[in-house]
C-alpha cells in the first residue's frame, strides 16, 4: 500500500493500477461476492414486495434524517433518564478526547472493541494505543485485520480479501499457533484470545446500527455475539455512533433489521440483534455500570445541509453497493483509501473530508447504476457521483480539462464545423496505426489495452444523404414513367 | 409515422452501418425517416465530466434541432438516456426546462420504440449464428430496457440467443472513465468479455455501440473470435 503522505488521488491511481491487474485477488473477491449474491437473491425473494419495503425503509430514514434534532434529543432524554450519558461530538478530535479522558478518569487499562466503522473514521485505535491502552478488536474479521495491521477491506466484511491459508499464516506468525485450513479451528484460535480480552477489559467500545428515539435505545446487529460480550462484560460501555443512525421508533426496526440483514449478508436476520437502553439498573445482575453514547457528527451535518444529496445519510451501512459494484470487485477496498469504501464511500467521503481531495473517487465510476439499483433505502448513489463531479468542476475547474470541454462544446455547437471536422475521421483512422500506442497517440489511454475502431470512408450522414437521393430519384423515375 | 433519427456523433463517424440499419428497419415498416443535418452530440461527455455549463450549451442546440420532431429515436441507450433522463436535470429550474421535458418525452430508445410504441416484435429478419446480448447500463437502469431487445431477437430466424452470466454487469466503458481510469476500465472489460466467451457465442449484440466499442476493442486485441453487432444491424439482416 502507498504511503500516507501521498495525495489521495495519487494513492488511488497507483493502487488501482496495481489491484486492477491482481488476478488472484480479483478472482477471490468475485467468488466471495458471487456467494453473497446467491444468498441475497434467495432472501430478497422471500420479501412479498421488495420495492415497497424499500420505499417504506426510505420513508423512515427520510423522516429521521430530516428531523435529526427532534429524534436525537428524544433519544437523549429517554436514554439519560435511565442513567446513560450522551456526548455530542462535532468532530473526530472531540470524540477521541471524550473517550480518552473517560478512560483516564476511570483508570482503564485495557479495552475491548466490537465492530464500529465510526472508530475507523475517527482513528480511535491509534489514539488509544498511543495513550497506552491495550485495545483488542473482537469481531473476527476486524481482529484479523488488526493483527495484520491493515484497515478493513470492506466495511461489512473486513477481511473478505484473505484466503484461509493467509489467515492461518497470520495466526502462526502473530500468535504462534499451528497451521490449519479448517475455518472452525481458525475461529477457535481467535476465540481463545478474545475470551481473555473480554474478561480483562474494563472498557468496552461498540458502534451501533440504529439509535431508537422513542425508547432511548441503541440497536446492535451482529453474527458472532462478540458485541454482546464487549458491551456486557466490562464495567464501562461506550457506543460511538453517527448521528444519522437515528430512527423514530422501535417498530421501524421490524423492517430495517431484516432489510439490513438481507442486503448486507443475504440473511433473513443476523444471528444476534440486541437493544441497549442504559447502564445496569438497580436490582439488575449484569450489564455495565456506566454507559456512554458518543453521537458523532464529523461533517455529517455538512451533507445534511445539501438538499440534493441529503439522502446519502439514509445509508444503513449494509455494504450492498460495494458487493455489486464492478469497480469495487476489480480494485478492492483498500484502493479507495477511505473508511467507507465503494460507491457510498465515493459519495460521502468528499462531503466528510473535502471535495477537491476526494473528487477522484466520484470520477472513478462508469456510472453503471448497479449501486443505486441494489440500495435497500433507495439512495440515488450513482447520480450523486455525477453531482459531486459537477460541484467539483464548478468550485475549481481543472484548467486542462476545462479547456477541452470548452473546445468540445464550441465544436458541437457549430454543425458546419463539426461536419467539416468529422470528414477527417477516415483520414485519421488511416494514419492512426503509424502512431498507435506511441507518445503521439492521442487515444493511447485506450489503445494501450484495447483496439480503437476505424472510421469507414463514408459517415452515416453521407450514406443517408445518398440513400435519400436514391429514393428521390426512384420516385421521380416512377413518376416520369406514368 | 414520422421518425426523427438521432445518430450520436461517434455512431455517425465510426458505426454508420448502425444508423443505416435503423433506417432500413423503419422504412420496411413503412415509416418516414428524417435526419436533421444540424444535430451533433447530446452533450454527455462534458455532462459526465462535471462541466454542465458546456453540456448545456451543446444540449440547447439539440433542443432546437429536434423541436419539431414527433419521435426522436436513438440508436444508443446511453445518448437516449442523456435526452430522456439527464436533459430535464441539466435544465432544472432554467428557462429551457419545459423544452427539455418535451424533448425527453418524445425520445425513444430503438428497441423500446419497436416493441412498446409500434407493437412490433417480428421484423422478418434472418441471421444465422449463436449470439448473446449485452445490456448497456444506461439503457438497462436509466431507461429500464431489458425485455424489448430480447423479444426482438427471439423473432430473428436462424439466431440462437444465449444469456451470459452476469449479463447486467457493466462492460467498463463509462465514457471518459474509459480513458481516465484505463486500468480499471480494462479490468471490467476483461470480466465482461470472459462472460461473453463462456457462452461460446459467435456474436455479442447490444443496443449500445459505446459498450460495443469497449467490448470489441478488448476482444479484438485479446481474442479476435467474437464479433460485435448492434441490435439494428441484426434486425436489418435478411
Amino acid at each position: 500500500m502507498s504511503t500516507l503522505a501521498e495525495a489521495p488521488r495519487d494513492q488511488f491511481q497507483t493502487d488501482a493500477n496495481r489491484t486492477a491487474t491482481d488476478d488472484v485477488r480479483r478472482l477471490a473477491v468475485r467468488r466471495a461476492l458471487s456467494n453473497y449474491q446467491t444468498a441475497r437473491n434467495r432472501t430478497g425473494a422471500t420479501f412479498t414486495d421488495w420495492k415497497s419495503a424499500r420505499s417504506a425503509a426510505a420513508t423512515i430514514k427520510h423522516e429521521a434524517v430530516n428531523h435529526l434534532d427532534k429524534y436525537l434529543e428524544e433519544f437523549e432524554r429517554k436514554f439519560t433518564a435511565r442513567g446513560g450519558k450522551v456526548f455530542w461530538a462535532s468532530n473526530s478530535e472531540q470524540a477521541r478526547n471524550y473517550i480518552l479522558e473517560l478512560a483516564a478518569a476511570r483508570g482503564v487499562r485495557s479495552i475491548v472493541k466490537s465492530k464500529a466503522m465510526t472508530g475507523e473514521e475517527i482513528h480511535l485505535n491509534p489514539a488509544l494505543l498511543a495513550a497506552g491502552y491495550g485495545v483488542v478488536e473482537s469481531d473476527l474479521g476486524e481482529y484479523i485485520q488488526q493483527l495484520k495491521g491493515e484497515a478493513p477491506y470492506h466495511f461489512v466484511f473486513p477481511c473478505m480479501h484473505l484466503r484461509r491459508d493467509e489467515i492461518s499464516d497470520l495466526f502462526e506468525k502473530e500468535l504462534g499457533t499451528a497451521k490449519t485450513d479448517n475455518p472452525e479451528e481458525l475461529t477457535m484460535i481467535a476465540r481463545r484470545v478474545l475470551r481473555r480480552a473480554y474478561i480483562d477489559a474494563d472498557m468496552g467500545i461498540s458502534g451501533g446500527n440504529f439509535i431508537v428515539a422513542d425508547t432511548g435505545m441503541i440497536s446492535i446487529t451482529e453474527n458472532e455475539g462478540n458485541a454482546r460480550l464487549t458491551v456486557g462484560i466490562p464495567k464501562i460501555h461506550v457506543a460511538l455512533i453517527g448521528i444519522e443512525k437515528v430512527v423514530p421508533c422501535l417498530g421501524d426496526l421490524a423492517l430495517l433489521l431484516p432489510m439490513l440483514a438481507t442486503a448486507g449478508t443475504g440473511q433473513h436476520l443476523t444471528g444476534y440483534n440486541s437493544m441497549y437502553g442504559g447502564p445496569r439498573q438497580p436490582g439488575e445482575t449484569d450489564g455495565p455500570e456506566e454507559f456512554h453514547v458518543v453521537l458523532l457528527d464529523n461533517h455529517r451535518t455538512r451533507l445534511l445541509a445539501d438538499p440534493e444529496q441529503r439522502d446519502a445519510l439514509h445509508c444503513i451501512r449494509c455494504g450492498a453497493c460495494l458487493n455489486v459494484c464492478p469497480i469495487f470487485k476489480n480494485i478492492g477496498g483498500h484502493t479507495y483509501g477511505t473508511t467507507y469504501q465503494g460507491p457510498i464511500g465515493s459519495v460521502i467521503t468528499p462531503h466528510f473530508r473535502g471535495l477537491q481531495d476526494w473528487k477522484h473517487l466520484s470520477g472513478a465510476s462508469s456510472l453503471c447504476g448497479a449501486c443505486t439499483e441494489t440500495c435497500p433505502v433507495g439512495i440515488d448513489i450513482h447520480h450523486h457521483l455525477l453531482r459531486n463531479r459537477r460541484n467539483a468542476a464548478q468550485e475549481k475547474p481543472a484548467p486542462g480539462e476545462s479547456l477541452v470541454w470548452r473546445m468540445f462544446a464550441f465544436l458541437m455547437r457549430r454543425p458546419a464545423l463539426y461536419k467539416f471536422a468529422s470528414r477527417f475521421a477516415p483520414l485519421g483512422s488511416l494514419l492512426h496505426p503509424l502512431i498507435e500506442r506511441t507518445a503521439l497517440d492521442p487515444v493511447r489511454a485506450w489503445t494501450n489495452t484495447r483496439d480503437f475502431p476505424s472510421a469507414p470512408l463514408r459517415s452515416f450522414r453521407a450514406q443517408f444523404k445518398a440513400h435519400q437521393a436514391q429514393k428521390a430519384a426512384a420516385i421521380s423515375q416512377n413518376g416520369g414513367a406514368k | 409515422m414520422r421518425v426523427t433519427l438521432f445518430v450520436p456523433c461517434f455512431i455517425d463517424s465510426l458505426y454508420p452501418n448502425v444508423g443505416m440499419s435503423m433506417v432500413r428497419v423503419l422504412e420496411r415498416l413503412g415509416h418516414t425517416v428524417e435526419f436533421p443535418e444540424d444535430q451533433t452530440c447530446c452533450g454527455q461527455p462534458p455532462f459526465n465530466s462535471g462541466y454542465w455549463e458546456e453540456a448545456r450549451s451543446v444540449a440547447r442546440k439539440q433542443l432546437v434541432v429536434f423541436q419539431n420532431a414527433e419521435i426522436i429515436l436513438s440508436g444508443s441507450g446511453s445518448c437516449g438516456a442523456m435526452f430522456k433522463v439527464f436533459y430535464p436535470e441539466l435544465f432544472h429550474g432554467l428557462p429551457e426546462e419545459a423544452a427539455a421535458k418535451a424533448h425527453a418525452a418524445k425520445t425513444w430508445e430503438f428497441s423500446e420504440f419497436l416493441v412498446n410504441k409500434l407493437g412490433v416484435k417480428d421484423l422478418g429478419a434472418r441471421f444465422e449464428g449463436r449470439a448473446t446480448f449485452h445490456d448497456g447500463c444506461h439503457g438497462l437502469r436509466e431507461l429500464g430496457t431489458k425485455q424489448a431487445p430480447r423479444e426482438l431477437l427471439q423473432h430473428v430466424k436462424g439466431l440462437e440467443l444465449v444469456e451470459m452470466g452476469e449479463a447486467e454487469t457493466c462492460c467498463g466503458f463509462g465514457g471518459t472513465f474509459a480513458v481516465k481510469y484505463p486500468q480499471i476500465s480494462t479490468a471490467m472489460a476483461e470480466v465482461k468479455c470472459n462472460s461473453i466467451r463462456e457462452t461460446q457465442a459467435d456474436y455479442v449484440i447490444s443496443n449500445d455501440s459505446s459498450c460495443l466499442m469497449q467490448i470489441g476493442g478488448w476482444l479484438n486485441r485479446n481474442v479476435g473470435s467474437v464479433k460485435c453487432l448492434h441490435l439494428a444491424e441484426v434486425l436489418a439482416s435478411r
